[in-house]
């Protein structure tokens, strides 16, 4: 029964006992506990699964997935792919998962940004900062999230009408319509281009493995700014050139009811995004605190006296101790940043929960609606978890 | 280390454990006893068991469903559960209001968990047909138009082409909109939030160019503007919108009952029976079919497994429907136009004969 | 005999320069020199942050306390109006004052708000009772049972004198209170058998609390409440139904016992194996050595993060709103729906982000103290 006593290692030659029908047989007991534990487990989903299908039968409520393929006829405001009204549901579902993805991908980044900067301010040794930086991680991270996603909603909200629209910068508005910032107006070329950034990217990365290989060969350093050059702005340079150099910006004006052209943040991913970045931030403020304090004062002197320059001491000695204690609590957060996206459909971005929301509502179709927001949440949030997992192992202390 | 401390946390929690569970359990009793059958025939009598009607109505709607400062539930759509109340208790007060969201309405009404549904739902074929529910009747004549800040200068809904539109979604407004926007070659990015508080805030700070509802809650919000005159309606109706009470298929007895309720107050304002004279009325008035509605002669009530006085005690509670209209939306500044009893021209509210 | 002269000596020494005394180490100047003017980094860093600070504080002193309107006469909110819009804008909160008693208490019978607030303030004296460790003995269970009981009967009413009160009509602080700690209540036993049972060496067991803990700490909670809300009437059978705070409260219990069950299981690892060891040497049965030996152990160890975890409970159930149950949150948006009162969400949001922010912040504060002091033995 208890996970040590069947332990292999307690028994010096395991008796290969004979299976006894008896009570007094553990094991038996246990085959006998997980039976009986499993019988009822599936006896009650038996019992929801037919009371469900009688349910629905009585109600006259259509089963499957066929919806997927009707006409939506949803408006929707944000959309990464193609969408129109006359798109079929699975359309409209996907883009949901888009603007998900869009939200917690991008508030990932600025939380961690934001989150570790509060966290250094928090150790500050001005006072004021320090201070400042404990108030707001205390008030942040008291107050609900929903809550606050409403406050800065209500907040956008009294930013001046496109018409008086703020204008700080040329071709930058501020209104309550959201920002509308210039933006290129895409060519074949700039997608090409992006595509050699992306691979120069590749590039440096295995010019840098290859160059620390090296290093460890001869003990010499070498210099990769070069070849990172060359790779990461050259290579999508010369393609850019190559595609006819296409210069032309698309610049936001005011023309009818609302700015035309350029790119737009809304006031509902605007305000999602900062609610999330600000709360969350607020917890990893903490994470990385504690990380950095795990790092022993005899650690940053050790290298100090090496004569290690305190940039080196920060980028070899201490982050790399630091990050074993602040990688796990931080794929939690990062999870959480993701799955709180969901409030996104308090203020009216239309992320997945959103859609499939109206989904199930408009086809009366609650099963398979919430059964679709389950599945797309679980698949982000295994594939965060896999993801950070491995880059723990990566970091983590390898033991001899 | 000593062990004591331990066990005292763990026989504390334990102990907090089973004080939680016996309130749950006393809590679940009645929740559970509460329940009625659900599309069976006898929700009538549940509901005099029990002794209470179980209303589903908007989390809040000025007007039609809200809460007061007091936390007492006002509006138009109460009123019918009052009337209800009245019709089967005399006592309109023996009702429970549980709020409703978009998406949990008709569940709750399907489940039993509610006795009626009235909460400006638009009576629609496939509603009717495939949620296994009934609408009783139309209450409320509506139809889907847009308001706009006047000082954008609009006059059509044709001119809205390129304007953000604040609509709430999951209901027949989100595809009506849709639908015209098609028909009509009109292209608008669309603001959608659940709530509606937050979105009529989101269009009173200009967040959209326009917010399109049916044409009384754009009254309803308008009215409710600092000022009103900023904020113009426009003549478009893009829809037919009969909003009507809802109670479950299967029970024709009660769906009767809750229909002869909306009759018996349209009727009581055509033949001029109010709050104030109808004890007055049932004693002295001498027009048959006056006689007969407020329970003289003819036994209607009973029919409807009522008392005899059932309408007395309706109008008395809540007053006839030109009573109940002036009181909760006339204030809001929605007019009767369709609303208005069919002997008037343009009306359309129109009892069936108490005979 | 020196020939050398002391005059001369003396003479062919330079006189010192008169010095500074060395920099004071205590005393205010000292601090504000050490913690805030120490560079000149350090010194334009606290320029800058103070002049933020001050302008920003005496712009919402300016809003939220000279400018305000306190109260009006009547639902008469023209003046908070022309306040809103004039060059000098205030805070209005005459819209808390006017709807503090439905935000705190929703449509509970207007009449009877002393039962709900009575309510509130048992509620708060039992976590305050069970924060404090000279009361944790068995007594303490007895408090519980008859501080739940007495808050069913204050609620509930219907005997006592008290008149019933459905549970369609409670509503604000007491639902968030009542959501969180019956969560908790339950989630907790649950928890302990979910990590137990993670732990077991029975396969279908570790299988099913996998299951269990990874599925709903994959979904987000919304999910789990419209599942609660549109699905539980689904899966019950024709006739039997219950009612929505109940399905709610099911939910977040099921989720608050995936979240429990790891900070459990966090502490069952912790603990040394030479515990698991020592018990299995005295031939202590499996429940006997849960029991009695690891889990007392094991709880003491994750009391904070517990504490924790309860927190984000009662922050979470804000999400209640979603599915239109009246907890805090919703009653202080259903307050700002009447028309006089509509375009006053912040004064009502800072209102209740306040009461949120002191039983969270307490409570963090208390989660703070307690980790300090259980881990006070390590120190030696």
């Amino acid at each position: 029964m208890s996970q040590t006593s069947t332990d292999p290692r307690h028994f010096r030659a395991p008796p290969k006992r004979q299976l006894r029908l008896s009570w007094a047989d553990e094991r038996v007991r246990a085959i006998v506990w997980q039976v009986v534990i499993v019988g009822i487990v599936a006896g009650v989903i038996w019992w929801l699964v037919r009371n469900t299908q009688h349910n629905l039968e009585v109600r006259r409520i259509a089963t499957g997935f066929g919806f997927l393929q009707r006409e939506a006829g949803l408006p929707i405001g944000e959309h990464l792919i193609e969408y129109t009204p006359a798109s079929t549901y699975f359309r409209a579902l996907s883009v949901g998962v888009l603007n998900t993805l869009k939200v917690a991908l991008i508030g990932i980044v600025l939380a961690t940004i934001l989150g570790t900067l509060v966290g250094i301010a928090r150790l500050s040794k001005n006072w004021l900062l320090a201070k400042i930086a404990a108030v707001y991680v205390e008030v942040i991270r008291d107050i609900p999230l929903l809550l606050q996603l409403l406050f800065w909603y209500t907040m956008l909200q009294g930013l001046p009408a496109p018409r008086q629209a703020m204008n700080p910068v040329t071709g930058v508005f501020l209104s309550n319509r959201g920002l509308r910032l210039p933006f290129l107006d895409w060519q074949v070329a700039h997608s090409w281009a992006l595509l050699a950034f992306v691979a120069g990217l590749f590039g440096t990365w295995l010019t840098a493995r290859a160059l620390r290989r090296k290093q460890m060969a001869d003990g010499k350093p070498r210099p990769l700014w070069p070849a990172a050059l060359g790779l990461i702005i050259g290579l999508p340079l010369v393609v850019w050139l190559a595609g006819g150099a296409p210069t032309a910006v698309d610049w936001p004006a005011l023309r009818g009811f609302n700015f035309q052209g350029g790119f737009t943040i809304s006031p509902e991913y605007f305000a999602l995004l900062i609610g999330l970045t600000t709360y969350t931030a607020g917890f990893i403020a903490e994470i990385v605190r504690a990380g950095i304090l795990s790092v022993s004062q005899g650690q940053w002197e050790a290298a100090q006296a090496l004569g290690l320059r305190p940039g080196v001491v920060l980028r070899q000695v201490v982050l790399p101790q630091a990050l074993r204690v602040i990688v796990p609590p931080m794929t939690s957060q990062y999870l959480n940043l993701t799955k709180n996206s969901s409030l996104a459909v308090a203020i009216g971005y239309q992320d997945i929960v959103s859609i499939a929301n109206t989904t199930l509502n408009q086809t009366g179709q609650a099963i398979e609606g919430i059964a679709i927001i389950m599945a797309v949440y679980l698949t982000i949030s295994l594939s965060i978890s896999f993801s950070m997992n491995w880059y723990n192992n990566r970091i983590a202390l390898v033991e001899r | 280390m000593s062990m004591q401390p331990l066990r005292r946390v763990m026989s504390g929690l334990k102990g907090g454990l089973l004080g939680a569970l016996a309130v749950t359990v006393v809590g679940a009793l009645p929740a559970a006893a509460q329940a009625p059958a659900a599309g069976s025939a006898a929700t009538l009598d549940a509901i005099k068991a029990r002794g209470t009607l179980v209303c589903g109505v908007n989390t809040g709607l000025a007007g039609f469903a809200q809460p007061n400062s007091q936390g007492v539930w006002q509006g138009f759509d109460v009123e019918y559960c009052r009337a209800i109340a009245a019709a089967i208790f005399n006592d309109p007060n023996k009702v429970r209001y549980v709020p409703t969201t978009a998406q949990s309405r008709f569940t709750a009404l399907q489940s039993g968990e509610i006795d009626l549904l009235a909460r400006n739902t638009t009576w629609t074929l496939s509603r009717d047909t495939s949620l296994g529910l009934d609408f009783t009747g139309v209450n409320f004549f509506d139809g889907q138009g847009f308001m706009v800040k006047t000082s954008t200068g609009v006059k059509t809904a044709k001119e809205l082409n390129g304007a953000t539109i604040c609509v709430q979604p999951g209901t027949t407004t989100e595809q009506n909109l849709t639908d015209w926007a098609r028909a009509n070659n009109v292209q608008f990015t669309p603001v959608v939030i659940e709530r509606l508080e937050e979105l009529v805030g989101a269009y009173a700070a200009g967040r959209c160019d326009a917010y399109t509802t049916d044409v009384s809650g754009l009254a309803a919000t308008r009215s409710s503007q600092p000022n009103p005159a900023e904020h113009t309606i426009l003549p478009d109706v893009i829809s037919k919108e009969p909003l009507g009470p809802l109670v479950r298929h299967g029970d024709q007895r009660y769906a009767d009952l809750v229909r002869w309720v909306h009759y018996a107050l349209v009727a009581s304002e055509e033949l001029g029976i109010t709050q104030a004279n109808v004890a007055q009325m049932a004693a002295n008035d001498t027009r048959p079919e006056v006689q007969r509605m407020l329970g003289k002669n003819g036994g209607l009530g009973q029919m409807l497994g009522v008392s005899n006085e059932w309408v007395v005690n309706v109008i008395k509670a809540t007053g006839n429907y030109g009573e109940i209209f002036a009181r909760h939306l006339q204030p809001i500044g929605i007019q009767r136009g369709p609303n208005a009893l069919w002997t008037t021209p343009g009306g359309q509210q129109y009892a069936m004969p108490f005979r | 005999m020196s020939d050398i002269s002391l005059g001369t000596s003396v003479a062919g020494i330079p006189e010192a320069a008169p010095r500074q005394p060395p920099a004071l180490t205590t005393g205010p100047v000292a601090w504000v020199r050490a913690n805030l003017f120490s560079s000149w980094l350090n010194t334009a860093l606290t320029l800058v942050l103070a002049y933020f600070i001050v302008r920003y504080a005496i712009g919402f002193v300016d809003w939220a306390f000279v400018n305000a309107i306190w109260s009006v006469p009547n639902n008469q909110t023209q003046a908070c109006r022309a306040l809103k819009a004039s060059a000098t804008p205030g805070a209005c909160w005459a819209v808390v004052t006017e709807k503090h008693r439905f935000i705190l208490f929703g449509t509970y019978p207007y009449e009877e708000h002393w039962r709900p607030a009575l309510v509130c303030v048992l509620f708060t004296a039992l976590y305050i009772v069970s924060g404090m460790r000279r009361f944790w003995r068995k007594e303490l269970a007895l408090v519980w049972i008859a501080t739940l009981v007495v808050i069913g009967i204050l609620m509930w009413g219907g005997i006592l004198g008290l008149s019933y009160v459905p549970q369609e009509r409670w509503g604000g602080l007491p639902i968030t209170l009542i959501l969180a700690t019956f969560g908790l209540a339950f989630a907790f036993p649950l928890s302990i058998l979910v990590a137990l049972g993670r732990r077991s060496s029975m396969p279908a067991v570790r299988v099913l609390c996998v299951a269990y803990v990874e599925l709903i700490r994959g979904v987000p909670l919304i999910s789990l409440l419209f599942m609660a809300s549109v699905m539980f009437p689904l899966f019950l059978p024709e006739g039997i139904n219950i009612d929505k705070l109940l399905r709610a409260q099911v939910a977040i219990t099921l989720f608050a016992g995936a979240y429990l069950a790891e900070v459990v299981r966090g502490g069952l690892q912790a603990l040394p194996k030479g515990q698991y060891e020592a018990a299995d040497a005295l031939g202590l049965s499996y429940w006997y050595k849960t029991g009695f030996i690891i889990l007392p152990q094991a709880l003491r160890l994750v009391i904070p993060p517990l504490v924790n975890t309860f927190i984000g409970f009662f922050k979470d159930t804000s999400l209640v709103l979603i599915i239109g149950i009246f907890d805090l949150l919703t009653a202080g948006k259903t307050a700002v729906v009447e028309p006089a009162w509509q375009g006053f969400g912040v004064e009502v949001y800072l209102a209740i982000s306040v009461i949120y922010f002191c039983y969270c912040f307490a409570m963090s504060r208390y989660s703070q103290n307690l980790e300090a002091e259980l881990n006070r033995h390590r120190g030696r």
